[in-house]
């Protein structure tokens, strides 16, 4: 069994309205609302990723009051790197003082934190306290020329951490979906120094139709309804499409943490910064279900599923 | 308009709330009728309507873009 212990973020401080990243795309600051439910983003400006992933690691080990000592193993989620290889885990490994702790790269993109989560899980077992971190300077990438409207607006740089561990935390994780199709890998890519580029009809019909059903399918083998959930933290991919996923179980939208309006889409790491957000003012009840839901380019998606120990 | 591309035409006409009645070949898309989350609309009102589930692997888009191609594809899958 794994148990979730804590989590930790952090976000830039300098923030992007959409007045200003509208006229350089060519659009104004409603549309941009209306569109995505995105109102401001972040940047790093001189930030790299693994700088983020180090403050949203030491944010999230302070929270759980866990030393980097502890830590069996680290797994850095990221699809905007700076270097081919090494990626940021080794970076992050070496600053928070740990010289021979396995530390593993995932460039995933959005999906990535959450395929995190579910193989630390299943990896506690061998290497007890797990950190998995999702950091993102998805303005390295919007900013390339030539800038594309339904991009540029969407992405926002940031950082999340989880900490997952083999004997205690406030949540056990029950179970977890994670599941692959290849077949739209051209929808959503970011090639070498080139400009991302989205099918947004493609990833919205697709996110829309494999979310609900991972998530269908993690609740019902575990006995479970999507209306039993108590929350849910989903990555922040655009407010209208978790609308729509909540339309699809058939639960409020309510129930869906966002945070979107504040910092965009920042890939990876937005499901985990939503929520160590969440957290902060919210605790895991207990046995009351928690799912975690992310997609992303692949295309990659999945679901998680924690409830609250005593 | 026979009646298969009646009830395509119905289906655009609830999904976007518009009196609209595209040409066979207009796009969807690019006129502006379909946004990303009225197509997902659109696909799940086409399976209600038709009976018929509509595999991840086939819902590329542009399939969806013309009242044409919608045809076809429920002409080929029925």
């Amino acid at each position: 069994m794994a148990f979730i212990r804590g989590f930790g973020a952090y976000l830039p401080p300098h923030v992007v309205s959409n007045d200003e990243i509208g006229p350089q795309v060519g659009c104004d600051a409603n549309w941009i609302v209306n569109v995505s439910g995105i109102e401001e983003r972040r940047f790093a400006n001189g930030e790299s990723v693994a700088d983020m992933a180090t403050r949203a690691a030491e944010d999230c080990l302070e929270r759980s009051e866990v030393p980097s000592s502890k830590i069996g193993m680290i797994l850095v989620s990221s699809g905007s790197s700076e270097r081919q290889f090494p990626g940021p885990a080794a970076a992050l490994a070496c600053r928070l003082g740990l010289n021979t702790t396995p530390a593993i790269d995932i460039p995933m993109a959005s999906a990535g934190s959450l395929f995190a989560m579910s193989l630390a899980s299943r990896l506690a077992k061998a290497y007890g306290t797990i950190l998995v971190v999702g950091a993102e300077k998805m303005s390295s990438v919007v900013m390339r020329q030539p800038m594309e409207r339904g991009v540029a607006i969407l992405f926002g740089d940031g950082a999340g951490a989880c900490l997952i561990d083999e004997e205690k935390g406030p949540a056990r994780i029950v179970d977890s979906v994670i599941q692959t199709d290849g077949a739209f890998r051209e929808d959503l890519r970011l090639d070498f120094e080139k400009p991302l580029e989205m099918n947004g009809r493609s990833v919205i019909l697709q996110a829309s139709r494999k979310i609900p059903r991972a998530v269908e399918t993690l609740l019902g083998r575990n006995g479970r309804k999507p209306e039993d959930v108590d929350t849910y933290l989903m990555h922040q991919a655009n407010q209208n499409l978790i609308a729509r996923i909540a339309q699809a179980l058939g639960v409020a939208e309510e129930k869906f943490f966002s945070n979107i309006r504040k910092y965009g889409n920042t890939s990876s790491a937005s499901m985990l910064i939503a929520a160590a957000e969440w957290f902060q003012t919210h605790e895991f009840k207990l046995d009351v279900p928690v799912c975690f839901a992310s997609f992303g380019a692949g295309y990659h998606w999945g679901a998680l599923l924690a409830e609250g120990v005593a | 308009m026979d009646d298969r591309r009646a009830q395509i035409v119905e289906i655009l006409q609830r999904v976007t709330r518009q009196d609209v009645t595209p040409a066979a070949d207009e796009s969807l898309f690019d006129s502006g009728l379909l946004d990303s989350f009225a197509l997902t609309d659109v696909v799940a009102a086409l399976e209600q309507e038709f009976n018929l589930k509509i595999p991840d692997s086939d819902l590329n888009p542009r399939k969806f873009d013309t009242i044409a191609r919608i045809e076809s594809y429920l002409v080929d899958h029925s």
